[in-house]
């Protein structure tokens, strides 16, 4: 998929990586990457290539070009922009055995990248770019030199835990579905119903090194004695869904998925399945019947799909970025992957950093990093220089955290103490232009939409926590109403079947524990400190 | 045991790939979702025929074809306007300003979100999220994604659609 490239075996001076994720996409870089190409032609400069790349990482500053060679990051480049201008002049005439190489800004300084190793660097819908850079190396190893358990050992030594919010150790749900007998099939599916709103890590390593996750589930595979698979992605994906399916046809026709993988006795087939819509729907249990083809409902645990998933089957689910880190641990050993990290909480974690923050992206940092480092140093502070306010992570299920909890370090243990949770990545910086009721009140919104209905704390809990935060917003509540939303939501969150309504609560806990005076503010002085929610100020209501 | 598959509704072309879709997948209940995305994709809407024809195909009763294309938010048993707005209530564009554009154009177009106006011309909806938070506030034009949107800037992309 390269727009221009020099003479066959010539290997280009320079090429201009332009990044085709679905941030940079939506802002023209396909058409600029068209561009790009006819500009070095109309120049004549054959010794600069165009390359299709996924994610840059720095979503804030798109359309991104990056020319790995010199190592120069070129944002904003619209087509036709000076920008494009200036680029089209560094590859003409840019020397990368003598340019000096710039050091790596603020953004990127401290990021640890092991999951987007490759994002940004390999054409995602090319398999041999992918295989260029160790891809399927892995797989093969695994194939040739390990045994089932000795894969399984690598992944409980590298410390890897679900990535997807839970945190559930990887290592041991392998074990138990590797230990579970069955007859005749075990399934492997990869949960790529990302659906915490704010959130878009699944997203962009799916668009940008799809090879990666399907190498994932193919050692998976392995390891637990599967022999099909599923990745189960949301229909709002388009460019997600797309490469996924180009990297499996690929995958099959150079023989990393199929029969005989890598000329072995290992079978495995892999279908993509969409979602509908369905929040609830990333609860493994509501998938695995959305996969049946029914309504996504959850159902009680155990059995865990561990013993008795797909169709009554063992069934590994593992989320993308868990999958996405199997390759680099088997290639690296475990014990290599565990170095990172802290504590209980090894690795790396890809964080989607949105909000009221200068500098918007996908991230990859050491977890242990604090929150303070993530927000000023990568993120570059508050927009606008307003006053930071709340960092909330974990979507509908987690909470938001103060000022005083900045210097909170990233891991799932020290995360779940400040009444908050790690999630799948999702963290959105607010200023004081958010009022933290009404941010409790749109979680609590979203968590109502999306119950399924069919367990009763959940389904009626939500609708009676939002009817109770819009009489708070409305500042038509007492006293009363307060203590209500506090025994409800410790009722909602102790009672309900999945973790939808177990966390959905989490929001307005967090909030009233370290946001309670802006309660009480609407509460008692019917007024909204941020200005966001429409009481008639000062006027105290007869309700 | 399952019948004999039933015959298309009509001689449109569109059947011919659903029961494409339907052949594909082994006319099991387990593809009911793909198959309802596959006619959700050929015709715009899932209409009442439509649910009857590829619940018989899969021999899925009616109640749990309908129950199924109710329960996810994706299928829609409306039809659509010519073009749509989709506009994303994810966290970063709800704190970015979605609501004052949703509002914006339900006053300007008279219509709710879920709602389609009334030449038929342009459907509100509104996402989750799309995951295109660098760019919030985001609204989809039909299939094209465009941020950091103004109330206004929604308004002059609707009129040149």
């Amino acid at each position: 998929m390269t727009e221009t490239s020099p003479p066959a075996g010539r290997s280009p001076r320079v090429t201009a990586n332009v990044c085709q994720a679905a941030g940079c996409v939506s802002l023209r870089s396909v058409e600029l990457s068209k561009d790009l190409g006819d500009r070095l032609q109309k120049a004549g400069v054959t010794d600069a290539a165009v390359k299709r790349v996924g994610c840059l990482g720095l979503c804030a500053e798109g359309p991104l070009v990056r020319v790995p060679e010199t190592g120069q990051l070129f944002s904003e480049v619209g087509v036709g922009s000076e920008a494009e201008a200036a680029l089209v002049e560094h590859l003409a005439t840019a020397d990368p055995t003598r340019e000096p190489r710039p050091k790596p800004s603020s953004f990127f300084a401290s990021q640890v990248p092991i999951v987007l190793e490759n994002s940004g660097l390999v054409d995602p819908e090319d398999i041999d770019d992918y295989i260029a850079r160790s891809g399927y190396e892995a797989l093969t190893t695994a194939l040739t030199e390990m045994t089932p358990a000795q894969v399984i050992d690598q992944i409980v030594v590298s410390g890897l835990r679900g990535r997807g919010g839970a945190g559930f150790p990887v290592g041991i749900k392998w074990q138990t579905v590797a230990k579970s007998t069955t007859t005749d099939h075990k399934y492997v599916i990869c949960n790529a119903d990302e659906g915490d709103p704010g959130a878009f890590m699944d997203r962009s390593v799916l668009e940008s090194d799809p090879h990666r996750v399907l190498e994932g589930m193919a050692i998976a595979a392995y390891a637990v004695g599967a022999d099909s698979g599923y990745v189960y992605c949301r229909a709002e994906y388009p460019l997600a869904i797309k490469r996924l399916k180009t990297a499996i046809r690929q995958a099959r026709r150079k023989g990393m998925l199929g029969q005989n993988i890598g000329d072995s006795q290992f079978n495995f087939h892999v279908e993509v399945r969409l979602g509908a819509g369905a929040f609830v729907c990333g609860e493994e249990t509501a998938l695995i019947a959305s996969i049946e083809g029914q309504r996504g409902t959850p159902r009680p645990r155990p059995p865990y799909p561990a013993v008795s998933g797909l169709r009554g089957r063992p069934t590994l689910i593992n989320n993308v970025e868990s999958l996405a880190n199997i390759a680099p641990i088997i290639r690296n050993g475990g014990e290599w992957y565990a170095k990172t990290g802290v504590g209980r909480s090894k690795g790396t974690k890809v964080f989607a950093l949105a909000g009221r923050v200068v500098r918007t992206g996908l991230i990859e940092v050491p977890m242990g990093m604090t929150l303070r480092e993530v927000i000023f140093d990568i993120g570059g502070g508050i927009l606008d220089n307003r006053p930071f306010k709340a960092v909330q992570t974990g979507g509908p299920s987690g909470g938001c955290l103060p000022a005083e909890m900045l210097d909170t370090t990233l891991d799932y243990e020290s995360l779940s103490e400040k009444g908050s949770i790690m999630g799948s990545g999702g963290m959105i910086v607010l200023d004081d232009t958010s009022c933290m009721v009404d941010v409790a009140r749109y979680f609590m919104d979203f968590s109502r939409d999306e119950s399924c209905g069919k367990c009763i704390p959940c389904r009626s809990g939500t609708t009676q926590l939002r009817m109770l935060l819009d009489k708070i917003v409305e500042g038509n509540a007492d006293m009363l109403d307060l203590s209500r939303l506090e025994e409800l939501a410790s009722m909602v969150k102790a009672t309900s079947l999945c973790g939808l309504g177990q966390n959905a609560p989490n929001p307005v806990l967090s909030t009233l524990r370290y946001f309670r005076s802006e309660y009480l503010a609407h509460i008692k002085e019917r007024t909204c400190p941020a200005g966001v929610c429409a009481i008639a100020s000062g006027e105290a209501k007869t309700s | 045991m399952r019948q004999a598959s039933p015959k298309a509704p009509s001689d449109d072309k569109r059947w011919r790939m659903i029961d494409a879709r339907i052949r594909r997948l082994g006319s099991s209940p387990d593809a009911l979702i793909e198959v309802l995305h596959t006619a959700q994709e050929a015709f715009g809407y899932l209409d009442p025929e439509t649910l009857a024809y590829v619940g018989a195909a899969l021999g899925v009763p009616p109640s749990r074809t309908y129950g199924v294309a109710t329960f996810y938010s994706h299928f829609t048993l409306k039809p659509q306007g010519k073009h749509t707005c989709v506009v994303c209530t994810g966290t970063a564009c709800y704190i970015g300003g979605a609501r004052g554009i949703i509002k914006r154009i339900s006053q300007d177009l008279n219509i709710g979100p879920g709602e389609t106006t009334e030449d038929k011309r342009i459907s509100l909806l509104t996402a989750r999220c799309i995951g295109a938070c660098s760019l919030a506030p985001a609204v989809v034009f039909d299939d094209d994604v465009q941020g950091k949107l103004s109330p206004d800037d929604v308004m002059t992309h609707l009129e040149q659609l």
